[in-house]
Order: C-alpha cells, then sequence, then structure tokens
C-alpha cells in the first residue's frame, strides 16, 4: 500500500471547520477519522464524488470534519439516508459511520435490512461498548456482566456480535479492525470503500471515559493493549480452539463474497418496465 | 371538464399521478392500509421512468431515504397512514430544520393506534401541525375530492420546492378511496416549481445564507458544493452553533420563510357564502358532504354556504375571518372530537356563535347529518 503524503490527508479535511475536534482527548475516533481520510486519499476518488452520512452519538461528530458532503442524520438512521442518496445518485460514493448504539439498538432494523438488500454502501462502525456520548449507559454490545450507568449492579444481557450479525443479515464483506491495529484498519476501509456491495467494517474503539472509568479498564492506553492482547488474525482464528478463543476476537476480513447488487438489478427490472410499457403491455 | 380526457380514477391513483406531473423522480414507502395504492402505483410507474422505487423496512427508513434522495437532488415522496404518520415525526422535523423539500402523504384512517384501518377519520389534524418535537411551521393541504388529491399533490411538491420544507398532504380514506370520473389537466397546463440551486461558483457557496426570500439556496449533492447537513442547530455555514445570536436568527428565520408567504399558501373554496346567514367550515371528505348539505338546504330554502379549507395549515386566518363576517352561526363538521373547531374558535375571537359537529364511529358524515344540525340553529 502506498504511503500518503501528509498534505493530502490535510488536503481531505474540511478547512472552514475549526479543529480541535469534539471528541475527548484519548478518544478512538480521531483514530478512525485519520484512518477513513487516509483511506479516501488513497481510493482514487475525488471529493465530490463521495458522501459521509452519520447518526447520532459521538460517531456522529466525525462526517463534518472531511472536506465532502457530510450529513449528519437522526438516530440510528444514516444507513436510510445513506440509501436514498446513493439510489438518487449511483456514481456517488456513499459511506455511512454509526456507533454501536447508533446501528445495533435504534438503527438495528436498518442495518439488517441494508445488508440484506445490498446496495453498494460502506457502513464504518465504530464499537466502543457503550453510549459514550449520554454518559456511558449499557449499549446491545456492552458485555456480559459490564458495569454501565445504566447497570450499576453488572450487566445481565448478551452481546451483539456486529460482524456476526452482519454477515448473517447478508453483507458483501465484513471486516473487523481495532484502532490499534490502524495499518490493517488503512487497508480494510480502503477494499470496502472501494468495492460493490454493503460493505462493513467494524472497528472497535476505546471509550475510557464512560465505558473504561466505569468497569476499571484504565486508560485508553490501557485499553489499546486490551485491543492488542485480544485481537487475533482472521486466518489464524479458524485454526483455534473454543478454549483458546475465549475473551478473544479475531480481525482482519471476515466475509467477502459476490452476492447480487441491488443496483444492477434494479436496472434490469427499469430496462424490462420500460420495454413492456413501449410495447403496450402495460 | 373535458371530456375527451375524462378517467375513472381512485384518490389514491390521482395522488401518485399528480405526483408524477410535479416531477417526482423518487419514491420510498411502506405498506399501510388505506395508502399502499399509491405506493404500489409508484412501484410499477417509476421503474418504467429509470427512476428508483423503494419498499423500505419501515416507515422511519422510508422518510429517510427521501429526505437523503431530495439532498441528492430528487423530487422525493412518501405514503403513509396515522401509525406511519407517527413513525415518521422526528424524520419530518429532521426536514424542517435542514430545509429539505419532501412530501409526505398520510392518508387519515381512523385512531388512535391500530383504529380502525379501512374507515375514515379526519384525526390527524393536529399531528400534522404539531407532531414533531421542537417548535416548528408546517404546510399541510387537505383534498376533498379525486381531482384535488391530484392538484393539491402538485401544489404539495411546488411549496416544498419553493419553501425549502416538508410538506403534508393530509388525504383520508373516504377521499383516497373514491373512485370517481376526473379529466387531468394536460402537463403543459401545469406549473411545475423546482427548488432553486446555488448559481455562485462552489468556493462562494454558504449553504444556510439567504438573499431577501429567506430560502436559502439548495446544492444537490455530489455537485462539487460539499456543504454539511446537520439536525444540529447551525449556522450559515451549515455548521452546529450554539451562539445564542445565531441560533435565535435562525429560528425566527424558519418561521418567517413561511410565515411571510401566509397570503400565498392560504388556498380555500368558497361555496354560496355571499348571503348565507350560517356558514359551514368543512374539509376533507367531510368537505363534500357539506357541499351536498348546502345544496339541498338551498333548494329548501335556508341561507347556508359552505367555506372549504384546502390549505389547512397555516391555518388560513384571513379566509376564515372574513367569511365568517356577519354570519349568524359557523358550523364546523369533521370526523374527530373538534381539531379545526379550535382554530375556527382562535379566529371568530367571539364575534360568532361556533357549533361543533363530531363523528368518530368510523363512518362518514352525511349531508343529512349536517343539514339536521343546521336545522336546529334555526
Amino acid at each position: 500500500m502506498s504511503t500518503v503524503h501528509p498534505s493530502i490527508v490535510y488536503d481531505w479535511l474540511r478547512h472552514d471547520k475549526k479543529f480541535p475536534h469534539v471528541w475527548c482527548p484519548g478518544c478512538g475516533l480521531g483514530i478512525v477519522l485519520g484512518s477513513l481520510v487516509r483511506a479516501l486519499a488513497r481510493s482514487g476518488l475525488g471529493k465530490n464524488e463521495v458522501v459521509l452520512v452519520s447518526g447520532i452519538g459521538c460517531s456522529g461528530r466525525l462526517p463534518v470534519y472531511v472536506d465532502v458532503g457530510s450529513v449528519h442524520t437522526t438516530h440510528g438512521r444514516a444507513l436510510t439516508f445513506a440509501t436514498g442518496i446513493k439510489l438518487a445518485k449511483p456514481e456517488l460514493t456513499v459511506i455511512t459511520v454509526m456507533g454501536d448504539g447508533d446501528s445495533t439498538a435504534i438503527g438495528g432494523n436498518h442495518l439488517i435490512h441494508a445488508a440484506r438488500r445490498n446496495l453498494d454502501l460502506t457502513a464504518i462502525i465504530v464499537n466502543n461498548q457503550t453510549y459514550g456520548m449520554t454518559g456511558g449507559q449499557f449499549s446491545p454490545t456492552t458485555p456480559l456482566g459490564a458495569r454501565a450507568s445504566t447497570a450499576a449492579y453488572g450487566h445481565i444481557e448478551p452481546a451483539f456480535d456486529i460482524s456476526a450479525l452482519c454477515a448473517t443479515a447478508g453483507a458483501s464483506f465484513v471486516a473487523r479492525a481495532t484502532v490499534f491495529h490502524v495499518v490493517q484498519m488503512d487497508k480494510l476501509l480502503l477494499q470496502a470503500i472501494t468495492r460493490r456491495g454493503f460493505n462493513v467494517v467494524e472497528v472497535l474503539s476505546p471509550c475510557h471515559t464512560n465505558f473504561g472509568r466505569q468497569n476499571r479498564l484504565g486508560s485508553q492506553i490501557d485499553m489499546m493493549k486490551g485491543f492488542k492482547k485480544a485481537a487475533v488474525q482472521a486466518s489464524r482464528w479458524d485454526k483455534m480452539s473454543e478454549s483458546e478463543r475465549e475473551g478473544r476476537f479475531p480481525v482482519g476480513v471476515l466475509v467477502d463474497r459476490d452476492r447480487p447488487l441491488y443496483l444492477d438489478s434494479y436496472k434490469r427490472i427499469c430496462e424490462t418496465a420500460a420495454r413492456l410499457r413501449a410495447e403496450g403491455q402495460i | 371538464m373535458h371530456k375527451g380526457r375524462a378517467k375513472l380514477l381512485q384518490g389514491n391513483e390521482a395522488i401518485a399521478l399528480g405526483a408524477l406531473a410535479a416531477g417526482c423522480n423518487f419514491f420510498a414507502g411502506y405498506p399501510i392500509t388505506p395508502a399502499s395504492e399509491i405506493t404500489e402505483f409508484m412501484s410499477r410507474e417509476l421503474p418504467i421512468r429509470g427512476h428508483p422505487f423503494l419498499q423500505m423496512e419501515d416507515e422511519i427508513a422510508s422518510l429517510g431515504a427521501c429526505i437523503g434522495a431530495s439532498l441528492a437532488g430528487r423530487k422525493a415522496m412518501t405514503a403513509t397512514s396515522g401509525p406511519g404518520f407517527s413513525l415518521m415525526q422526528e424524520n419530518l422535523g429532521y426536514a424542517c430544520i435542514t430545509e429539505v423539500p419532501v412530501v409526505v402523504v398520510d392518508v387519515m384512517r381512523a385512531g388512535p393506534s391500530t383504529g380502525m384501518p379501512t374507515h375514515s377519520s379526519q384525526g390527524d389534524v393536529q399531528q400534522a401541525r404539531w407532531g414533531t418535537h421542537g417548535d416548528h411551521p408546517a404546510i399541510v393541504l387537505c383534498p376533498a375530492t379525486v381531482l384535488e388529491c391530484f392538484e393539491l399533490t402538485v401544489t404539495a411538491f411546488n411549496h416544498a420546492e419553493r419553501f425549502r420544507t416538508p410538506v403534508i398532504l393530509l388525504a383520508d380514506e373516504m377521499t383516497a378511496h373514491t373512485r370517481e370520473k376526473v379529466a387531468l389537466p394536460e402537463p403543459g397546463e401545469i406549473e411545475v416549481i423546482d427548488r432553486r440551486r446555488p448559481t455562485v461558483p462552489p468556493d462562494w457557496y454558504v449553504p444556510y445564507k439567504t438573499d431577501g426570500s429567506l430560502i436559502p439556496r439548495l446544492a444537490d449533492l455530489g455537485e462539487g458544493y460539499r456543504y454539511h447537513v446537520t439536525g444540529l442547530v447551525h449556522d450559515e455555514r451549515g455548521f452546529p452553533t450554539e451562539r445564542l445570536e445565531e441560533v435565535q436568527a435562525f429560528s425566527t428565520r424558519l418561521f418567517a420563510k413561511i410565515s411571510r408567504n401566509f397570503p400565498y399558501l392560504e388556498q380555500v373554496k368558497a361555496f354560496r357564502i355571499e348571503d348565507a346567514e350560517i356558514l359551514v367550515i368543512a374539509y376533507g371528505c367531510t368537505a363534500r358532504a357539506a357541499r351536498a348539505a348546502v345544496r339541498i338546504g338551498r333548494e329548501r330554502g335556508l341561507k347556508i354556504g359552505l367555506l372549504q379549507i384546502l390549505s389547512i395549515w397555516p391555518f388560513p386566518r384571513r379566509s376564515v375571518e372574513a367569511a365568517l363576517e356577519g354570519k349568524r352561526a359557523v358550523l364546523v363538521p369533521e370526523l374527530n372530537m373538534g381539531q379545526v373547531r379550535r382554530e375556527v374558535l382562535r379566529v371568530n375571537n367571539g364575534r360568532t356563535q361556533i357549533v361543533s359537529l363530531t363523528k368518530m364511529d368510523g363512518s362518514m358524515i352525511a349531508p343529512d347529518e349536517i343539514l339536521a344540525r343546521l336545522r336546529e340553529l334555526k
């Protein structure tokens, strides 16, 4: 992968929006932003060809920093807006940035249907295992037994595996990265953005301010080290036994397959409909 | 009526045809009685024209897709009924604050909740005005005939494009499922308004800066105008702001762009009101019954007239005020417990007697019922 000169990265950031960003010092979202911008710079796409769409929460604030068309929508609904934008202008590359609560709780229905539909969209799901912006309540990915602002006595619900959920729902491409594995994240994001179909990259990111503090996980550095320790490359994961997998998770490309593309199928029915009308059959 | 062009059409079909005539080139919806015919019609017609049609996973997604498509330059519409309309309220507010043109059809059915899906009601009048949270303006149109279904859908698109705001077409089950012979206007006879797009180069574009019209120009996504859209209160550049003076100026403009155009937005039809002693104010399917009641009553020597409201929000205060002047009494029949009566009371401000005729059994108010109530006022 070619290196990206800092000036090119700088070119993709919005100059009329004042940094620093809104996130807590040490938050992983800044790393995701950097990775996304590098992937965009490498993609060969022009800034006018990309639209970033987000929902609500800490991750919702990401698109505003990128110098592309950016739409900060309602909570959980980023994929619905993105679906409208993509169908309205198929030539655009449409990327959504969502959080775990955003994409799998309030927006869970939209996520599985977007995966099933297989429209050409990229979904970056930043999973910090909590609702960070509202103060650390439990989310669908909060681990069993963890503490949260709304689980003072320990969390009693099992967690979603976002990547497995998207794979089952039909996504063409599913990958997992962590903000510790930045080089890999750069590659995975580039792959997802430049590939057709519904493509998901789940990024594990620390929320030391809320999730970390409530669960005594230490600083953001400690949490990043935790990702390093628990992450296993997908190629190795398949050879591991159940006991070896305990407390760990695979990173890398988890699903990469060709499924019928919505836009191609829709184009076909448009042609059929137009022909039937021309022939006077409808 | 031009007899040569007469067609037998259902209200819902006329709404779909009106949308196409107004340039609708994107539709996303979710099945619901009694609005499904609109979605079905669009699913057949849009692919023929090469335009997107989507059946989404719910009504929230349907309106989200429409707003996204509109931002990318399409003229988008969705159609639903009460339960779905309730689900759309949050995104409706998003379209308000981001000033995105979109048309939402709500074919009212008896409620609340699942209510009686195949029965008529006019229970969503106040929801259409106040449903989404936060104070906001609303434009809502109410057809009473199949032809009005067509015409007001065209108007809804024109208002949405002109004022950069969501517009609601508030039909009812009775009107939407009525079939009647109508002659639709030819394409050349229809005024179609498109949003104003920026004419300045992208570098000069300030997305929410306005000229004298109070309505900013809207750039399509992907046309070189790279800007930010957010449901947070934003400054002229589209970026979130909490500066008091910017927030107040934004909110003031959001209302002023509508309130400054009240006269343009008022749409009523007066029927024999000049020498009337008693006035009926009605809308939707009830206006149709009221018109019949006035016709029959006049034959029997009753001095009665009808003011039919088509633009239900903003409430047509000037027209209602003028019409009730000098009347002995005003009757407001409606299929709810008095949602428009309270508006008439407000405008009336004690001038004359306002009488309500309400019904919520799922059936429509018949002309005879209106006549009987009018006779009681004698």
